[in-house]
């Protein structure tokens, strides 16, 4: 092979770089995070129910919130009915944070680990109200 | 029939991969298996074509010469476009993979009645550096998925690529540019009769697969959402060896991960695996040098030549009578 | 011969595309565009296989058994041999970004001759017999089998391209047509097809030393001749030597130099330069050639006429070898002759016997261009010219696809042009160095029944003549290669008429002041030069003046 030694130098990096995640993982499986939903209030509550579905909220709940807030900020429109007929103030730190009131846990563990930065807490401190 | 039929496939593509998940429930072939296989095709396609093409011989020393060659020491040579050493091969080597140096030379031909005109041409140029940087950008972006914890300069290059929070989630630009680049390349290839009449079904259907997975990126982060945790639970199971079968991710991105693993599955295959021919390209990796340091042709044959001798013999006569001198007395 | 059509009707083209797709376009064999084919006498000579009577016209070229066989067998054997030609069929994305770049495209507006085009000539034969999916999917993924028609058509196109690279300056990944073609025409050499006009000078040049087939008696009759010439205009009695042993150095030219204007100008001044140098040089009659028509039919071919220069430095015992203005032969003598014929460990690293410079960049081959030489003495102080004698002449300078793309020879000829003219100016710049435009005659087209393809060809560089004639007046076209010298004048003037084609060292033979010489009234060509008003201080004009400017393009 003419300059052989440099052609199977690029395969190897090309390998390298393309399996680098492989490699990288190699000593460490990190777990998918728990999302914790032990808190004081959700202990207590009998019907453990929240705003929507576990499934909606999984893939939706930025939409909500952001929903929420345009409809507070813009329209002063406060409350929500939910599917089940029950009625929520809109607000992160009124409603979502009284019940989660473990944001580590509940919130910033998922954000980390797919390495979402919301922008929610540059304003609300993550304590319920 | 040689756009439609890629288009069509593609089409076929995203759609075995919705009804296999939704419907079929196949979420460990498609999940698994299927990356899998693609990432093998990939990487050892790859190879393979490397050390296939590494395998025939370079007999000649055949740089394309792009500027002024080393020649007396007064006269200024151009190091990069006409390199004589490695270090100038190296940076015209970059040029062309960082920045396609020769396709930034593009220009157009035009007949404006009996003569010719010339005009600068950069579209393409600007198109193809637009896609290829955005994918680039892209594929690293998508790491977030298969490293935990996700190293910083990852979440910085996110950051900058949503610099401007644009909706929720945020804008990505490289979403917008590369949709606008990949269009920009089949339009082109429609709309401009030549490149038209020249392009083959196998031109097509890579630009409809990577709009293909583009879409369902796209349509899975904007629009229709999926669990993230689920898809990075997946994508962390396939990088370390414990695949898993995550429950509730949406048919949609199974859709982008079966598009994309038909990309990198078939890339080794086709035409994309320009980008590790290019590196091989003997117009563009050797140093104008062959006068200075003698290249080694290693099947050189051994040929018979007309030798002097003979010829002598033959124009003996002529020779003579021509008042030259001769070997032979 | 077909008549050449006028040039309106030459023009009467567009680059919109036909309506069939390329595949299914029938190849038309127009005459005025091909060449005649090979007659097995001349491929005998020299051991070539598979000659037989054929024409590109007839409707059968009797193709040797098993010449299917032969093809394949061939595409395989030259994928091993080449990387570029694997890689090549391989790569290619069809960008588009070679298209417009052909000479040959750009003055025909036929879609087989965008490079790429050309190129997938080859290669859907390629993905169809190579590929799992051409094998599996034929057309589908622009395969298509081999049949008698494919070689006419790569006959037809091979041969409608010359060589030049133009397109792979342009490719981003650096593709070269030209390594394409000349896969194309092996493989056609295998069966035997080949241009007559090709084969006939390999055989001469095989037997004889030259294209055309000189003796060594016609040469010295010719060299006598164009030495009482170079008398009359100079009062100095010159004698050539051939085949002398024991001289310095060996000078080799194109044998166009040698016998047919204008090329023969060119020849006298290097005569008059080495004359004035008292440079201890001779040629040879056995090496008579430095141009290489094997090359346009296979590698061995032309690897079996190159040979002759170093056994011929050998034999004579030079030091080193000199090589005059000739194109192709300066591709081959860069890039392939230490490969085929070195190493030349009997030669010395070349050094200027008057200038003492060391040519280290041509430390491997031993073989030094004729203007890197000039160029180096001129810089040097070592010899004197008046420019002013080719005042009469305002001249432009047609960089050679060869020197300028598989080379880098661009400022040298430059340099010495500034030196010896005052009336230079370049072409437009997009036509020029690295993105010259070809002659239209390279490889072997430069014949006379393929008139018409030639004038097409040639059209984007006349295009460019034009555009400085109207613009500074220029009626020269200097150059420094012999198929240059040779088409031009035919090109010049049908499209524009009245350019001299003019090799660089005819401007320098003009210019250069001998010792102890009288004022010129005739140039090379023996035509009066121009009337100067009396000079202030006669004798000094030249190296002053314009000797600052020279510097600044380099």
């Amino acid at each position: 092979m003419y300059k052989g030694g440099r052609i199977i130098a690029f395969a190897a990096l090309f390998c390298l770089a393309v399996l680098s995640p492989f490699i990288v993982n190699l000593a460490n499986a990190a777990p998918a995070p728990e999302t914790s939903l032990d808190t004081p209030a959700i202990n207590a509550q009998q019907t453990k129910e929240c705003v929507a579905s576990t499934e909606y909220m999984k893939d939706n709940h930025m939409q909500l919130l952001d929903e929420w807030r345009n409809d507070v900020v813009r329209d002063g429109s406060r409350e929500y009915e939910s599917a089940s007929g029950q009625v929520y103030e809109k607000s992160l730190d009124g409603t979502c944070l009284e019940c989660h009131s473990n944001r580590e846990e509940f919130c910033d563990s998922c954000h980390d680990y797919a390495s979402v930065d919301p922008y929610c807490w540059d304003c609300h401190d993550g304590e319920a109200s | 029939m040689r756009i439609v039929g890629p288009l069509i496939l593609t089409l076929a593509l995203a759609a075995v991969a919705w009804v296999g998940t939704q419907y079929a429930g196949l979420y460990a072939v498609f999940g698994i298996v299927i990356p899998y296989l693609a990432l093998a095709s990939f990487v050892g396609g790859f190879v393979f074509r490397l050390v296939k093409w590494g395998k025939s011989a370079v007999p000649f020393r055949i740089p394309t010469t792009c500027g002024q060659q080393k020649s007396l020491p007064w006269v200024k040579q151009n190091k990069i476009e006409n390199p004589s050493s490695f270090a100038g091969v190296v940076g015209r080597m970059l040029l062309e993979v960082l920045v396609f140096r020769s396709l930034f030379r593009n220009t157009k031909t035009e007949k404006q009645g009996e003569a010719l005109g010339v005009g600068s041409a950069k579209w393409l140029w600007l198109g193809a550096l637009v896609f290829h940087w955005s994918m680039l950008i892209i594929v690293l972006r998508h790491l977030r998925f298969f490293l935990e914890p996700v190293p910083g300069a990852i979440m910085a290059l996110e950051g900058a690529d949503a610099f401007f929070q644009i909706g929720l989630p945020a804008l990505y630009l490289t979403d917008l540019l590369i949709v606008s680049a990949l269009t920009f390349l089949f339009v082109r290839r429609v709309v401009i009769p030549r490149v038209r009449y020249l392009s083959l079904p196998n031109d097509f259907f890579p630009l409809f697969l990577l709009l293909g997975v583009v879409i369902a990126g796209i349509a899975m982060r904007y629009f229709f959402r999926v669990d993230i945790e689920g898809v990075k639970e997946v994508a962390m199971g396939l990088v370390t060896l414990h695949p898993v079968v995550v429950a509730g991710i949406g048919p949609i991105f199974y859709v982008h991960l079966f598009l994309a693993s038909v990309l990198i599955g078939y890339f080794p295959w086709s035409k994309l695996m320009h980008a590790g021919g290019i590196v091989l390209s003997p117009t563009r990796n050797q140093a104008n040098d062959s006068r200075a340091v003698r290249h080694v042709n290693p099947w050189n044959p051994d040929l018979p030549v007309h030798t002097y001798a003979e010829y002598e013999d033959e124009f003996k006569d002529k020779l003579v009578k021509a008042g030259l001198p001769l070997d032979a007395e | 011969m077909a008549k050449l059509p006028k040039q309106d009707e030459l023009l009467d083209f567009s680059f919109d595309v036909p309506k069939t797709g390329w595949m299914h376009t029938p190849t038309e064999f127009k005459e005025g565009m091909y060449c005649y084919g090979t007659k097995p006498k001349n491929l005998e000579v020299v051991g070539m296989p598979n000659g037989h009577d054929w024409s590109p016209a007839d409707e059968d070229w009797h193709l040797p058994e098993g010449w299917k066989d032969i093809v394949l067998n061939g595409m395989e054997d030259l994928m091993k041999k080449y990387r570029s030609f694997k890689l090549y069929m391989d790569v290619c994305v069809r960008c588009g970004a070679c298209a417009d770049k052909c000479h040959f495209y750009q003055g025909t507006g036929d879609p087989k001759n965008m490079p790429v085009v050309r190129a997938e000539l080859l290669r859907s034969v390629y993905r169809r017999y190579f590929t799992t999916s051409g094998k599996l999917l034929g057309e589908l993924v622009g395969a298509r089998d081999l049949t008698e028609d494919v070689i006419k058509e790569w006959h037809y196109y091979f041969y409608q391209c010359t060589e030049c690279r133009r397109c792979s300056v342009f490719c981003p990944y650096g593709i070269d047509q030209a390594e394409i073609t000349l896969m194309g025409r092996e493989l056609l050499n295998l069966l035997g097809l080949n241009t007559e006009w090709i084969a006939g000078p390999v055989a001469n040049c095989y037997m004889k030393g030259n294209h055309v087939g000189l003796e060594p008696q016609t040469i010295m009759s010719n060299i006598e001749f164009l030495m009482e010439d170079l008398q009359d205009i100079t009062g100095k009695a010159i004698n050539p030597s051939f085949n002398r042993k024991g001289a310095e150095i060996l000078f080799v030219v194109p044998s166009g130099d040698l016998y047919a204007e204008p090329g023969t100008y060119t020849f006298m001044g290097y005569m008059l330069l080495f004359e004035q140098l008292g440079l201890d040089y001779t040629l040879s009659t056995y090496a008579s050639e430095g141009g290489n028509f094997g090359f346009f039919t296979a590698n061995d071919m032309a690897k079996r006429l190159n040979a002759k220069m170093y056994a011929e430095a050998k034999r004579l015992g030079v030091k080193w070898i000199l090589g005059g203005e000739c194109g192709h032969m300066w591709r081959l003598v860069n890039q392939y002759m230490d490969t085929w014929n070195g190493p030349a460990d009997f030669l010395e690293v070349p050094v200027s016997p008057i200038t003492g410079t060391r040519f280290e960049n041509a430390a491997s081959t031993k073989m030094v261009h004729i203007t890197e030489f000039t160029a180096d003495l001129l810089y040097h102080d070592k010899i004197k010219v008046d420019p002013s004698r080719n005042d009469h002449l305002v001249v432009t300078y047609h960089d050679s696809c060869n020197t300028s793309r598989a080379m880098g020879l661009l400022e040298e000829p430059r340099y010495i042009i500034n030196k010896v003219c005052n009336h230079f100016h370049e072409m437009p710049e997009e036509t020029i160095r690295e993105k010259t435009l070809c002659c239209g005659s390279g490889s072997g087209l430069n014949a006379g029944e393929n008139m018409e393809l030639r004038m097409r060809g040639g059209f984007p560089r006349a295009n460019a003549v034009r555009h400085v004639r109207d613009k500074y007046g220029v009626n020269t076209l200097a150059n420094i290669c012999a198929l240059d010298r040779a088409s031009f004048p035919a090109l010049m003037d049908y499209w524009v008429p009245g350019t001299k084609v003019m090799g660089v060292h005819e401007l320098v033979g003009n210019a250069l002041v001998l010792d102890g010489e009288g004022e010129r009234t005739l140039d090379l060509r023996l035509e009066e030069l121009p009337k100067k008003p009396a000079p202030a201080s006669a004798g000094d004009a030249g190296a002053t003046s314009d000797g600052e400017g020279g510097t600044d393009h380099v």
